[in-house]
């Protein structure tokens, strides 16, 4: 839950430079939709296995990438304990997100559920090894610029 | 005096009303595009009976999609809802989504499989080339009700369309006009078709974007080459293609479809061109891990990038080793959907089976690309609110439609433009 709650301040309020920190140095992030995830069509919107390429996203979002100005509002659920794998634990945990845009539009962007393996660090510190963000829709509106 | 009997229910409308598509002044050039043509509303539909059912091929669906008898899949032309669908002779075929008899949807899902199609609403049946077979109580209940007219259940069935299947595509037209897709490509555009699809695919992701803008503005965006690097930083930075390395563009003999090229030049390496404009493109922005531009030669060729479009809608990419489909869909006015297909191919080694998936970060809705052709569109869009009367300026490379061996020029656009302005004349 603290995680989680830490996570969604660190995208929706930022600085989002601290959004990599979540995870491991080694790690999966993907974006991608029920459908496709149900399938198993492993491509992502966004797809990211280490740190640095999770660092990426947001440096090409600050100096590379064209977008309007823009920014989220996360509310996260309670975390589903589901087990364990790789001594680290699965957890299931629904999301959605409001974007609200520049011109001070609020729309609701997605719905889904993280799907994550949490490892806990030596100093106790819980890191995510893996996280799949699963939107429960297909349609994204315009462009998918933050992560989610 | 006595009622005259009813025509029979297989009369088809004879010279329906046709919706006029506003007049292009006679002396406008190829390099001039009037912006009502992306707002005016009875323009928007005269596109549908002209472009998307008119002497074209509209993509439908991926063989791969329908791979047994029964396989079914749901799609548009332009906004006509489709049925594709695969018959037991393995052939396919494509009808409209509308019932004959009150209009409903005829096949509600994405997909699936079916031995004929039933209509939910009054059960209507069909079979897999769409031919209306049977009226439920056609004859009434006992000697009352039923269907008293005369009906020629071929007359009043779906409209049929011809598919022309292409190195695992399938399009549709709903005119008996539209040439052989291979002549309606040309032989420079075909080969690049066959140049990427050179395996079975293997569909790895699909998503949908939807576009706040006009249909055309996003397929114009395809076809210019000449904004490519000057609008994406992905592109510059990273040398992926730049209009100072070697390329050009194919037009097909009709102008609408097209196929653009970038091949490696080690003379861009010294190029100051960008810098000297002061293009941001060309930028010190580099990558904590570049794993992601680890591209390798897999087509056996010195092209980079492959950006192909089909008119009126349909494109086929390669950058680096990241393939993709997308299918432009018009919703209204100003709204568009944006269908994308990350694909590789069934022997994809694992190796490569990642590299893609790294690579497709440059693609799609959050693509380091592609997010800007998403939001680009609507800024035209939203620019010409109050310029229905103005023009804007398409010259760069002439004012003619044919090939070029640059990329700094907009010829492929324009031979959209001719392609259009033929279908809408």
């Amino acid at each position: 839950v603290a995680l989680n709650a830490d996570y969604a301040s660190a995208i929706d309020d930022g600085p989002l430079e601290r959004w990599p920190d979540f995870f491991t140095e080694s790690c999966l992030y993907k974006l991608t939709t029920a459908e496709n995830h149900a399938r198993g069509f492993e491509a992502g919107l966004m797809y990211a296995d280490s740190r640095a390429m999770l660092a990426d996203r947001i440096s090409a979002l600050r100096e590379a990438n064209i977008y309007e100005r823009q920014r989220y509002r996360h509310l996260i659920g309670l975390p589903l304990l589901k087990g364990e794998r790789d001594g680290a634990r699965e957890v299931e945990t629904p999301f959605l997100v409001v974007r609200i845009m520049r011109d001070g539009r609020m729309d609701l962007f997605a719905t889904g559920r993280y799907l994550d393996l949490v490892e806990a660090q030596a100093d106790g510190k819980l890191l995510l090894r893996e996280r799949l963000a699963i939107c429960d829709g297909a349609r994204f509106d315009t462009l998918v610029a933050l992560p989610i | 005096m006595a009622e005259s009997p009813p025509a029979p229910l297989a009369a088809p409308l004879a010279n329906a009303p046709q919706h006029l598509p506003r007049p292009w002044p006679d002396d406008m050039p190829l390099s001039r595009v009037p912006y009502w043509v992306y707002q005016d509303a009875a323009n928007y539909r005269a596109e549908q009976a002209r472009v998307f059912e008119g002497p074209n091929w509209n993509f439908l669906c991926l063989e791969a999609d329908i791979p047994n008898r029964g396989d079914y899949r749901t799609t548009h032309v332009g906004q006509m809802p489709v049925i594709v669908v695969r018959a037991a002779d393995g052939q396919i075929n494509a009808f409209e989504n509308r019932c004959s008899h009150r209009g409903s949807l005829i096949a509600f899902d994405d997909g699936g499989n079916a031995k004929f199609f039933k209509c939910i609403y009054h059960a209507w049946s069909y079979d897999l080339a769409g031919n209306l077979q049977g009226i439920a109580f056609e004859r009434g209940v006992d000697g009352a009700g039923g269907m008293r007219e005369p009906v020629d259940k071929a007359a009043i069935g779906p409209r049929k369309l011809r598919v022309a299947r292409l190195n695992g595509l399938v399009f549709g037209t709903c005119s008996g006009a539209t040439p052989p897709i291979e002549d309606y490509l040309g032989p420079d555009v075909l080969g690049r078709v066959r140049r990427v699809l050179k395996a079975p695919i293997r569909v790895m992701g699909r998503f949908t974007q939807m576009l706040p803008n006009n249909w055309k503005l996003y397929v114009e965006n395809v076809k210019d080459t000449y904004h490519a690097s000057l609008l994406h930083l992905f592109f510059g930075t990273f040398r992926i293609t730049r209009l100072t390395q070697g390329g050009g563009v194919f037009v097909s003999p009709d102008g609408g479809s097209h196929a653009s090229y970038t091949t490696d030049n080690a003379r861009d390496d010294s190029s100051t061109a960008y810098r000297d404009q002061g293009i941001r493109t060309e930028s010190q922005y580099r990558l904590r891990d570049p794993s992601l531009l680890d591209a390798v030669n897999e087509f056996g060729d010195d092209i980079r990038v492959q950006i192909l479009g089909i008119f009126p809608g349909f494109i086929l990419q390669q950058i680096s080793n990241c393939l993709a489909m997308r299918q432009v869909l018009p919703k209204a006015i100003d709204q568009t959907e944006l269908n994308w297909t990350y694909f590789g191919f069934t022997d994809d080694t694992p190796e490569m089976n990642r590299r893609r998936l790294k690579q497709q970060n440059l693609v799609g809705p959050a693509g380091f690309v592609s997010m800007e052709d998403g939001c680009v569109g609507g800024f035209v869009q939203r620019g010409i609110a109050a310029a229905e009367e103005k023009v804007s300026v398409v010259a760069m490379g002439g004012s003619t439609a044919e090939s070029q061996v640059t990329r700094a020029t907009e010829t492929s656009v324009r031979g959209f433009w001719k392609a259009y302005r033929r279908c809408m004349s």
